[in-house]
């Protein structure tokens, strides 16, 4: 290899052929299919959006549009106490559905529904709820109070919640079960010891459980933020950003500027999302993979 | 009969007081829109926690196709069927041959594509959709089965690849080894070694991309809109276009939607809980 790099070719280098193995050469013939998938369709796209995106110009046009910085600041609200509230219910309910009951374990069934259907039409239905006019909400509080209810959807801040609600509903299964493998993975008798030991429940969560759960506690929550980032449907199925484009985050604003017809705006406002994404990747794989 | 101490009961109280609400918070939308489905147009808008008759007539609008909104509800669901099949088969064999070439054949370069398909695997799937969209203009496929086939593809094998990775690890080499000792090829380890050992996780791996595709909304919404290539989720968002949108054929639209995904989530939950928790966070 050395002779071949130092340039010298009056001592040719063997054919490619007869210095890989024939598992080798299998190896690089099955790993193609996704290295094409790969090249085609993130390579290719990403450089090209790259490139749609150099001009400066974006990137002040962004700072000057007051929906962007909207969007940033409600995606920051969205990631830091969305997900914060949402893993912290998860991390509640692993330990009611660690619990050995039969009709606990049967409302587990249950629970994993918003997790095994669509999206769409769960988050459309909830949007109906909300409605002022029809909505089973707003008829509700009227046949209750004899008001009408509040304009969900139209108040930017309860439009975000709604929309945050909406987030945990879907994703707290998920989140929930697997904190649920972290607590059943701890071993039994340090609580039946600490059982005889007379501890509260306090003192069993705080030296028992949280200690052998937050490595994954701390992982699942920073492998949730990064996914929210691109949670789409949450926001535009139920406030479709609005109202006045007041509750966008990253991830619709992005497609607002490509339905305007604004390609280089969108990336430019994908790029802008990347000194918080790329640190958090580079952190979870490092986690990942060691 | 032992009758329960007072303590007893106190917990059985305190679990109930979160399993109740927990019931409620997940049942609620889900019922809504069983709510809809089953309630002619006038009960599902005066508010009504149960309909005063309750109907199948909005199935029956939607099997016939008797709407507006509806008249390619068979077209739209063959597509939704059909693609996400294919994503499934796809994503299957790319991930399947990718993982075994890094993992039993150990190629050169396998560490790296790893953590390649790891990368895209945690860059939000809505951020690539911007330039995906745009790629698939330059490649000429909008409006085509096959961009979306592809991209579902493409958000679907780097995760696929990872958890078929970890499984391999687990196998035994001495297999690979007993089997070349008896003048195994390369092909026939795969075939019969390799592949019935992965069934499990390739079981988990399939059902996963599978209910992905069948449940993308974004990347459908962007890269098909004619009304006869688009899937079933566009075609609910596209109810959303008028202001008296008929809501209840809307939701009996999205149940049976959503029926099919519930129901092979629940069929394979045991392989999906194993096979895929595991892979999701390694603590």
């Amino acid at each position: 290899m050395a002779i071949t790099l130092s340039g010298d070719q009056s001592i040719p280098a063997p054919p490619l052929s007869s210095r890989l193995t024939p598992a080798q050469v299998w190896g690089i013939v099955l790993l193609a299919p996704y290295l094409l998938v790969f090249l085609a369709f993130v390579v290719y796209p990403v450089c090209y959006g790259l490139w749609l995106a150099r001009a400066p110009s974006n990137y002040v046009a962004l700072y000057n549009d007051p929906i962007f910085a909207r969007a940033a600041v409600n995606t920051l609200i969205f990631l830091v106490i969305g997900i914060n509230i949402k893993m912290l219910i998860a991390l509640f309910l692993s330990g009611f559905f660690a619990q050995q009951r039969t009709w606990i374990k049967w409302l587990s069934v249950i629970f994993i529904l918003p997790w095994a259907v669509p999206s769409i039409p769960t988050i459309l239905s909830v949007r109906f709820m909300l409605n002022p006019e029809w909505g089973v909400i707003s008829h509700l509080i009227f046949s209750f109070t004899g008001d009408d209810g509040p304009n969900w959807l139209n108040d930017p801040t309860v439009a975000l919640t709604m929309a945050i609600g909406v987030h945990i509903w879907k994703s707290l299964p998920f989140w929930t079960l697997i904190l649920i493998t972290g607590r059943l993975a701890i071993a039994h008798d340090l609580f039946e010891a600490a059982e005889v030991d007379g501890a509260s429940w306090w003192q069993k969560f705080r030296y028992i459980t949280w200690p052998s759960m937050q490595t994954l506690y701390v992982t699942c929550t920073l492998l949730s933020m990064i996914w929210t980032l691109g949670d789409f449907n949450s926001v535009y199925l139920l406030t479709g950003g609005g109202p006045a484009d007041l509750t966008h985050v990253l991830s619709t604003l992005g497609i607002r500027y490509l339905r305007l017809d604004q390609l280089s705006l969108a990336m430019a406002s994908i790029v802008c999302a990347m000194p918080f994404v790329l640190p958090l990747v580079y952190f979870m794989m490092k986690r990942l993979s060691r | 009969m032992k009758l329960p101490s007072l303590r007893e009961v106190a917990t059985e109280a305190r679990l109930l007081l979160i399993g109740i609400p927990v019931f409620l918070w997940t049942m609620i939308p889900i019922y809504h829109m069983f709510l809809f489905a089953i309630s002619p147009k006038e009960d599902a808008f005066s508010g009504k926690l149960w309909p005063d008759h309750p109907t199948l007539h909005n199935f029956e609008i939607v099997f016939k196709q008797q709407h507006y909104f509806l008249r390619d509800f068979y077209v739209q669901f063959w597509n939704s069927t059909l693609i996400a099949a294919a994503v499934g088969v796809l994503t299957l064999f790319i991930a399947t041959a990718a993982a075994f070439s890094i993992s039993r054949l150990k190629v050169p370069g396998g560490r790296m594509v790893l953590n390649l398909a790891l990368f895209t695997y945690f860059i939000p799937a809505a951020f690539l959709a911007v330039p995906m969209y745009r790629t698939m203009g330059n490649y000429g496929l909008l409006n085509n089965h096959w961009s979306l086939i592809l991209a579902m593809v493409t958000i679907a094998s780097p995760y696929a690849i990872w958890v078929l990775k970890q499984a391999s690890d687990k196998l035994p080499v001495e297999l690979d080894e007993a089997a070349v000792m008896d003048g195994a090829t390369t092909l026939q380890i795969f075939r019969l070694v390799y592949l019935p050992l992965m069934m499990p996780s390739l079981v988990a791996i399939g059902t996963y991309a599978v209910l992905l595709a069948w449940n993308e909304y974004l990347y459908a919404f962007l890269l098909l809109s004619n009304d006869r290539q688009i899937t079933l989720p566009v075609a609910l968002g596209n109810f959303l276009a008028a202001d008296d949108s008929p809501w209840e054929l809307l939701m009996t639209t999205g149940f049976i939607y959503a029926l099919p995904p519930a129901a092979v989530y629940y069929a394979f939950r045991r392989y999906m809980v194993g096979g895929l928790t595991a892979g999701a966070v390694k603590s």
